[in-house]
């Protein structure tokens, strides 16, 4: 669970909006909320980076941890889902170029001031974002997995 | 890209190597463009992905009850630990109870498999370090000789050697009869007897140490920020362990140290693995002797893969699989299929280590390091 007092001072220094997990931002005052979190509240560790696709927007979520008291604290970014762009955390936490990489890659948000802005799972030719939810399933051979209609 | 991958001779000497994606190091399909000096590394770039199966977007297809399985063919050497990650991320966000029986026998079947996985981890090791460890294949047919009873066992009791498909939503797939359990108990005892063996051929000789110690220093602050974790994290003097921090199943109900060591080398992590070996058959003694009774299973038995629906909202849950901290982001809409899940895994974030601490090695520390780092492809590229 998130701690209530970084949630408040977040709220404080850079309008976090509330989240389950930890605080909501706005994309310019991601670095300034990483550092804070880093520096002032003992997130030293780096967790990981999801997105998800809501169709019209994607979120992009950094997860960062407390090591001594065993806490993480999640900070989410909503961006527009044509043409995404946010800053790169990779300079606040060094654990964050791979995993911005991976959302480069299967999402196609655009990192600014990356060290590393390359593909990493799929090939660098490939065309296309994987994980968006308008990329199209359907093989030649006619396969597309699927649980089927639903029942309850 | 393209300047600096492509393999280059400057006209000082300094020549780029492609290690893998076939080199038998490489413990599966990594590719490390490695520029050399001589014999001295200034510049690491993995190259992953080579086995990227899309794991991530089968899920937002496939219902909840039917994933499971699908994990455990992402880290193929604990497959265990990768459904139950899964399950514990899911019972969280729908609130599904487990009945204390099913949770118990949970941990005792990740704990053999923690056991399993490191011993394959020392076998390659041993094969990576080379002719240095009595002919090269000996430590490895060692290793899978114990290994064996640990595929025997959970043959007898799942059915399945290997990917044993044993955690179910809310439960555990198979019970455990006394016979079973009496083999378990003598199993742990088996492989704390074999730690023994293993050191005499390992840590016991001095071409073993002068090829583990000092090499692939990760210091503390370089491991937090990377966010490296489970015995890599462990051996650079950090405390954490998923079990303690946020435990899951029956581990707070279970008595376990959490070795570490501070010296941040390839023999520290060597050492906290080997010490994880005998808490594991601690472990599994523990689970043994005061199995509760009770049902395995605590939901009504399912008609239909797609009756199982998670209520909307986000959550992050964490095992701590062989290699480390295995986090499921899982995001839900309220049907039957994940609307998003991301799987945070323990090699992908320790593998991000060899660019920092690769330069300055020997080749030949290269292989050490990548070995002590144990990473499983499947797991990187999911």
């Amino acid at each position: 669970m998130p701690a209530a007092e970084v949630q408040e001072a977040l709220r404080i220094r850079c309008e976090a909006r509330e989240f389950a997990l930890g605080a909501e931002i706005d994309a310019g005052a991601l670095l300034d909320c990483l550092r804070t979190l880093r520096d002032s509240h003992g997130y030293r560790t780096y967790v990981l980076a999801s997105a998800t696709d809501r169709k019209e927007t994607i979120e992009v979520v950094h997860g960062v941890r407390n090591p001594e008291t065993a806490d993480d604290f999640f900070v989410k970014v909503i961006l527009p889902a044509e043409a995404p762009e946010l800053d790169s955390a990779a300079m606040v936490y060094a654990g964050a170029e791979w995993q911005e990489r991976e959302i480069l890659d299967l999402f196609g948000v655009t990192f600014r001031n990356h060290p590393d802005p390359r593909r990493i799972l799929m090939p660098d030719e490939y065309e296309g974002h994987p994980l968006r939810k308008d990329f199209p399933m359907d093989t030649p051979w006619g396969y597309r997995p699927d649980c089927g209609a639903e029942e309850s | 890209m393209g300047e600096e991958i492509r393999v280059v001779e400057r006209e000082f000497g300094e020549l780029a190597l492609n290690m893998g994606p076939q080199h038998p190091s490489t413990h599966g399909v990594l590719h490390l463009t490695l520029h050399l000096r001589g014999e001295t590394v200034v510049k690491a770039i993995p190259g992953i992905g080579y086995l990227h199966r899309g794991v991530e977007k089968l899920s937002e297809h496939l219902a909840y009850e039917q994933l499971a399985p699908v994990f455990e063919r992402d880290d193929y050497l604990g497959p265990t630990a990768n459904s139950l990650g899964y399950c514990v991320a899911v019972e969280r966000l729908a609130g599904i109870e487990v009945p204390r029986r099913a949770a118990w026998l949970r941990t005792l079947v990740a704990e053999l498999q923690r056991i399993a996985s490191h011993l394959v981890w020392l076998g390659t090791l041993g094969l990576d370090l080379g002719g240095a460890l009595g002919g090269g294949t000996t430590l490895y047919m060692y290793c899978f000789r114990e290994r064996e009873k640990l595929m025997d066992f959970m043959e007898a009791l799942t059915g399945t050697r290997f990917h044993t498909n044993y955690n179910l939503i809310g439960g555990a797939r198979y019970d455990i009869d006394a016979e079973t359990a009496a083999r378990a108990r003598k199993l742990a005892d088996e492989m704390e007897a074999c730690v023994d063996e293993l050191r005499s051929m390992t840590s016991g000789t001095g071409i073993f140490r002068g090829r583990m110690r000092g090499v692939g220093v990760i210091p503390t602050d370089l491991a937090l920020a990377i966010g490296v974790t489970g015995p890599v994290l462990r051996g650079s003097g950090v405390g954490f362990d998923v079990r303690r921090a946020f435990p899951y199943d029956a581990y707070d109900e279970l008595s376990f140290d959490v070795p570490v060591r501070t010296e941040c080398d390839a023999e520290a992590r060597f050492e906290i693995r080997m010490a994880e070996i005998l808490e594991s058959a601690k472990l599994v003694r523990q689970i043994v002797d005061g199995l509760p009774e009770g049902p395995i299973f605590g939901r009504k038995p399912l008609k239909n893969p797609k009756a199982t629906r998670v209520k909307e909202g986000e959550l992050y849950a964490a095992v701590e699989s062989p290699r480390g901290e295995l986090g499921f982001y899982l995001v839900a809409d309220g049907t039957a299929k994940p609307y998003r899940l991301k799987i945070n895994a323990p090699s992908f974030r320790n593998l991000q280590i060899i660019p920092h601490i690769a330069p300055g090695l020997l080749l030949a520390d290269v292989i050490a390091t990548l070995g002590s780092l144990d990473p499983v492809l499947g797991d990187v590229d999911r």
